[in-house]
């Protein structure tokens, strides 16, 4: 079952992929039916998903592979990775719909997507790391061509530049998670994420469990991406379409932030406590610098990438203060990375509304220089609306999933560790910039370009709202979706502090 | 209906009608928006007088409701002695409110009365929440509506910037709450106690270290919302909103929240000690300062609001004392006089087009009805007796004497500002009306005026009206007497005593007649530090200027940042190059270096074409998705992928060499 979830979109890939005579419409429709496909049989996992044993995990396959390597197919879910594993599926809808007004080669576009769908649920499934390093790869390769492909940079060229910049920048990273990769096989003659986390090797070896884990790390933080890894994200959103950026920050970002929970603490538990405080500093760095740069964008689309910096800055800080064990509960730590797992969850759904419609006003106007709308109420109500709801979510207002995130990891992290206080700067951060943005693009006069912005297409608005009504069902009633993270968040802690 | 029911229905009615409304007036399509308007302001009057049922009935059975929500900090809702008079007070208010801006609001009706009722739902929750996460959650709701109320007409741009300053302050007092959450949370209250965790009850019972952070945050955010120094400034800006706006948030929910928070955790406050004496002060200083602030205004709603911040001084203050009864009775006392207040200017305002006090000179006589309840509303905040802030003020008084005289002499200093600045605009609207060619050039300074103020209007005016002299009951012994032990308060201690009354009632008065003999010989200062509140204004522009300044400058660094990562990656392709043997290097320097060059003039010449080709170079290799990873797209990404291999393939034998021989 887990399998058939993994693998239909690569299924349907190579259908489109191969399909040449397929009509335009078919193949967009084919791509919408392929991933609520995807939602429906997600929904069916959550629904019939029982919380595994501590270290065990649900729908568990495991099939012979390379076993000289100590490698096989083996994947799994629990609370870590379902919660990711419905947010793939939710945010590739959404795209999947809103690519229904796109023109530019859709039968490639849905091929290339439902490969990326493939490689993004493969990698949250993976319960061996060469599984997951195989999905980490293939997903930036993917990522690459959506860019490359169907991007549409300012200059000539410059979609094309970028992707490369990605693909270079976070093709780097991967190779430091593998060094990390074969450190772990090294020391423990498997590459089996449930073995390595149930027998931690490393454990004592001072030195080199600090080093394997620092390959691990530098791996992870270019792809989440934290400062001062970040520069290759704000030109790679820039540059992609409204689709790819949306599966970039909501979905791809996770990786890298589901790799610290997945792996990291798990399988370098004693490594993990010691580097903690370099966690927590670099998470406080990315919060308050993501935000701060995020300030002083122009380009709103850059604006909404600099703010996935902060707020993926939030899950830094709270697992590493899930790390600094002596003196603080483990209720308040697990409540940390709870809060950290929400807001992965949170900022994809989030996140992924805002570049769709920062999208819409590509598709209008062409650009997305702020300073060049503006009374967007006035013009398209529907567009402010949508926009509006999306950036109170984002800045973390109550009631929307990322106030049950941040309060999450702000409560553990700053009672595990108090100076991480500083970090609250950040939600005021970000409540400053999207109010202005809300006054610059909304209110006021019209704009330059206001003329131009038609209120959302029925496509647009069945794309973006399921995400913001997913993000308001969080935010009310977050229990459906704790109940699951909780008891995975408490065995992480639990593996940490052995 | 249970106890139970009506408390979540308090909240929950509201918020759904108000989300409800407020969606149906802004995305529906015309005719649809038109509908909503119609219906709107009918549908939030009934739910608004619903509510208050609901209130009452919550209040008379003191009701509990929880929600479970994070691990171990539920969501908890309940009805005490403290909420069972504010909650009531609240909803009457938003109801009279509504009833107002149904006469006063012309377009977006949908939209107003919608967030109108989000708003009374926040506040509703504001003042039941009994654990944190509920206080929190409501609290930044409040916060959020009052942001889009204040910029309410959203075609100024001014008007949004000032709800923007208003959220973003707020907010800033806001991460206070977030810290004591966090505090209680490292206290070890998760999950703790009857309630379920996080219980504000709980609070003053932690550990010391705990406590002191949590009472700080606390104190901050409820500062914040108050519109206490140095917080204050904000709400100077929200009197950009409309006037319905401010009647409520502005008088008796969201500043008036900052108050309740602090009488709620007054046993917290307390038991660090030095949070107590803190509120104690800020709150005097307040009074006095905002006081001088208010009494140098020229126009209506700017006096007003500095009166506000001033009148809450007293609640604070009272928090800082202890002085819970009197601190209630001063807190529902000013909301009703101040609500009055509000409505008054707002019902000139749309009348008259000006809310400066120069245009309003005799506005008092042109409605009579308006005129007599603006002048009861000005007694009532001047503290004269017999009206209600004189009685309530001094049931504070009271208890700050006992506490510190020096205490108490700044809060009579604040007393006899409030008499002062309320005695300025009794002698102004009070004054000989301006006719004709005159009173053309005054009005409409602001907006064309209607000159017209509708019945629907006038009748919550004389409610509040009443209520202004009648809820001088509260300070009064027999009150104070049932108040006090529903608030854990000793009724011997509570009450003003009769020399206070008389002596703030001649110092009110007194006040009140220097101000009025100094107005007619045109001699009262209005200094220029003070009418600019006291530079407030000023330091929050500097603040936001510095914060602008260095997010541009941090977005330079990184800026600077990207293009040194894209070098380093330069010379790490670089050096991988020079391990490669001399011949290799040299030919493949060349190659890469042609290549690249090539590459890049293509680009650059033929961008077009360049694009097409890569386009379909892409397209070509998305069909044979297997092969995607070693199928290189250009010579570059094939060169640098093949060189980035050998650089990290050389770092993993090196590792494992080194962990192998460990």
């Amino acid at each position: 079952m887990l399998s058939l979830v993994i693998f239909l979109p690569l299924v349907a890939a190579v259908v489109l992929a191969v399909a040449r005579g397929l009509p335009d419409a078919a193949a967009r429709w084919a791509w919408v039916g392929v991933t609520l496909v995807e939602v429906l049989l997600v929904g069916v996992l959550w629904a019939r998903y029982e919380t595994p044993a501590p270290g065990a995990l649900a729908f568990d396959q495991q099939v012979e592979w390379i076993p000289g390597l100590g490698a096989s197919y083996h994947v799994g879910l629990d609370g870590l990775s379902l919660p990711l594993m419905a947010l793939t599926a939710v945010v590739f809808a959404a795209c999947a719909v809103y690519a229904l007004a796109e023109s530019t080669r859709p039968r490639s576009q849905a091929a290339l997507f439902c490969f990326l769908q493939t490689t993004c649920l493969g990698l949250f499934a993976a319960a061996d790391l060469v599984v997951f390093f195989l999905f980490f790869d293939l997903s930036i390769v993917g990522m690459y061509f959506a860019i490359a492909g169907w991007g549409h940079g300012n200059a000539p060229g410059s979609a094309q530049r970028s992707a490369l910049q990605f693909f270079l920048y976070t093709f780097l990273g991967s190779l430091a998670l593998l060094l990390g990769f074969i450190g772990l096989y090294v020391a423990s003659g498997t590459f089996d994420m449930v073995a390595l986390a149930a027998d931690p090797p490393l454990v004592g070896a001072g030195m080199t469990g600090g080093l394997v884990l620092a390959a691990v790390l530098v791996g992870l933080a270019v792809k989440t991406p934290t400062v001062p890894f970040h520069t290759w994200l704000p030109p790679a959103h820039t540059d992609a379409p409204a689709v790819g950026s949306a599966v970039l920050a909501g979905v791809l970002l996770k990786m890298g932030t589901y790799g610290f929970v997945r792996i990291a603490m798990p399988m370098l538990p004693d490594a993990w406590r010691s580097s903690a405080w370099v966690l927590i500093a670099v998470g406080v760095v990315s919060v308050v610098w993501g935000a701060l740069v995020a300030l002083a964008q122009t380009d709103l689309k850059r604006m909404v990438a600099y703010t996935s910096v902060n707020h993926m800055g939030y899950v830094v800080v709270a697992v590493g203060a899930a790390g600094v064990v002596g003196g603080s509960a483990e209720e308040a730590r697990a409540l940390a990375v709870t809060g950290a797992v929400t807001q992965m969850v949170s900022h994809g759904l989030i996140t992924g509304a805002l570049f769709l419609l920062a999208g819409v006003l590509h598709r209008r106007a062409g650009t997305y220089e702020i300073s060049r709308f503006g009374g967007l109420a006035g013009r398209a109500p529907r567009y402010a609306a949508l926009f509006a709801v999306a950036a109170f979510a984002s800045l973390g207002l109550p009631g929307f999933s990322g106030f049950v995130a941040e309060v999450q990891v702000f409560a553990g992290s700053i009672a595990a560790v108090p100076w991480t206080a500083v970090a609250l700067v950040g939600i005021l951060l970000t409540a400053a910039l999207f109010l202005r943005a809300l006054q610059r693009l909304l209110t006021g006069a019209p704009g330059e370009m206001t003329a131009s912005v038609a209120d959302v297409r029925a496509s647009e608005l069945v794309a973006v709202a399921p995400l913001l009504v997913l993000a308001t069902l969080i935010g009310v009633l977050p229990r459906p979706l704790l109940e699951v993270v909780e008891p995975a968040a408490q065995t992480v802690v639990a593996l940490v502090g052995r | 209906m249970t106890p139970q029911l009506a408390l979540a229905a308090l909240v929950l009615g509201p918020a759904v009608v108000g989300v409800a409304l407020a969606l149906a007036g802004t995305t529906a399509g015309p005719r649809g928006r038109a509908v909503a308007d119609r219906a709107a302001f009918p549908l939030a009057v009934a739910t608004a007088a619903a509510a208050l049922g609901l209130a009452a009935l919550a209040a008379a059975t003191r009701a509990s409701a929880q929600a479970p929500f994070l691990a171990g900090a539920p969501l908890g809702l309940g009805v005490d002695g403290l909420s069972a008079v504010v909650v009531p007070a609240v909803a009457a208010v938003v109801l009279l409110v509504l009833v107002f801006a149904w006469a006063d609001v012309r377009e977006g009706r949908a939209r107003f009365a919608g967030l109108m009722l989000l708003f009374a739902a926040a506040v509703s929750l504001t003042a039941t929440a009994t654990t944190l996460p509920a206080l929190l959650l409501a609290w930044e709701v409040m916060g959020a509506a009052s942001y889009a109320l204040v910029g309410f007409w959203w075609r100024d741009d001014a008007r949004v910037g000032a709800g923007t300053t208003a959220f973003v302050t707020t907010r800033a007092g806001d991460l206070g709450l977030y810290v004591a959450l966090a505090g209680a949370v490292g206290g070890g209250l998760l999950g703790a106690g009857p309630t379920g965790g996080l219980a504000l009850g709980d609070l003053a019972a932690l550990p010391p270290g705990w406590r002191d952070v949590v009472a700080g945050g606390l104190l901050v955010a409820a500062l914040g919302k108050a519109a206490q120094l140095p917080f204050s400034w904000w709400l100077s800006r929200a009197m950009e909103g409309p006037s319905p706006v401010s009647a409520l948030l502005h008088s008796a929910a969201m500043v008036a929240m900052g108050g309740y928070l602090l009488l709620r955790v007054e046993p917290l406050l307390a038991a660090t000690g030095w949070a107590a004496t803190a509120a104690a002060w800020v709150g005097a200083l307040t009074a006095v300062a905002l006081g001088v602030v208010a009494l140098a205004q020229r126009d209506l709603k700017q006096l007003l609001a500095a009166s506000t911040s001033a009148q809450l001084g007293f609640v604070v203050l009272a928090a800082g004392v202890g002085a819970v009864t009197g601190g209630t009775a001063q807190l529902v006392a000013h909301a009703a006089v101040k609500a009055l207040l509000f409505l008054v200017a707002g019902a000139w305002l749309t009348a008259l087009g000006t809310k400066q006090l120069a245009g309003l000179r005799g506005a008092a006589g042109i409605w009579p009805v308006v005129g007599g309840a603006a002048a009861m509303g000005a007694l009532a905040l001047a503290g004269a007796p017999p009206f209600a802030l004189w009685t309530t003020k001094d049931a504070v008084m009271a208890v700050a004497l006992e506490a510190s005289p020096a205490l108490y002499a700044v809060g009579l200093l604040g007393a006899a500002l409030s008499a002062a600045y309320a005695g300025k605009v009794l002698v102004v609207v009070l004054g000989r009306p301006r006719r004709g060619e005159e009173a053309r050039r005054t009005w409409d300074s602001e907006q064309q005026g209607t000159r017209a103020v509708p019945r629907l209007a006038q009748a919550p005016l004389v409610v509040l009206a009443l209520a202004a002299l009648g809820l001088a009951v509260l300070g009064l012994p027999p009150a104070v007497g049932a108040l006090a032990p529903t608030l854990g308060q000793d009724p011997a201690s509570a009450g003003a005593g009769a020399l206070e009354l008389v002596v703030s009632g001649v110092v009110a008065v007194a006040a009140l007649v220097a101000v009025v003999l100094l107005v007619r010989a045109d001699r009262l200062p209005e200094p220029a530090w003070a009418r600019a509140w006291l530079g407030l204004g000023a330091a929050t522009d500097a603040v936001v200027r510095a914060t602008l300044r260095a997010a541009e400058a941090a977005a330079r660094a990184d800026d600077a940042l990207a293009r040194g990562a894209a070098a380093l990656a330069r010379g790490v392709v670089g050096t991988a190059g020079a391990t490669r043997s001399a011949d290799d290097r040299l030919d493949a320097g060349v190659r890469g270096l042609a290549g690249r060059t090539d590459g890049l003039a293509a680009v650059v010449t033929r961008a077009d074409d360049g694009v097409d080709r890569a386009v379909h170079g892409v397209a070509a290799g998305t069909k044979r998705l297997g092969g995607l990873a070693r199928r290189a797209q250009t010579g570059q990404l094939h060169d640098y992928y093949a060189q980035l291999v050998v650089v990290l393939g050389a770092a993993a034998v090196g590792l494992v060499l080194y962990v192998s021989l460990r």
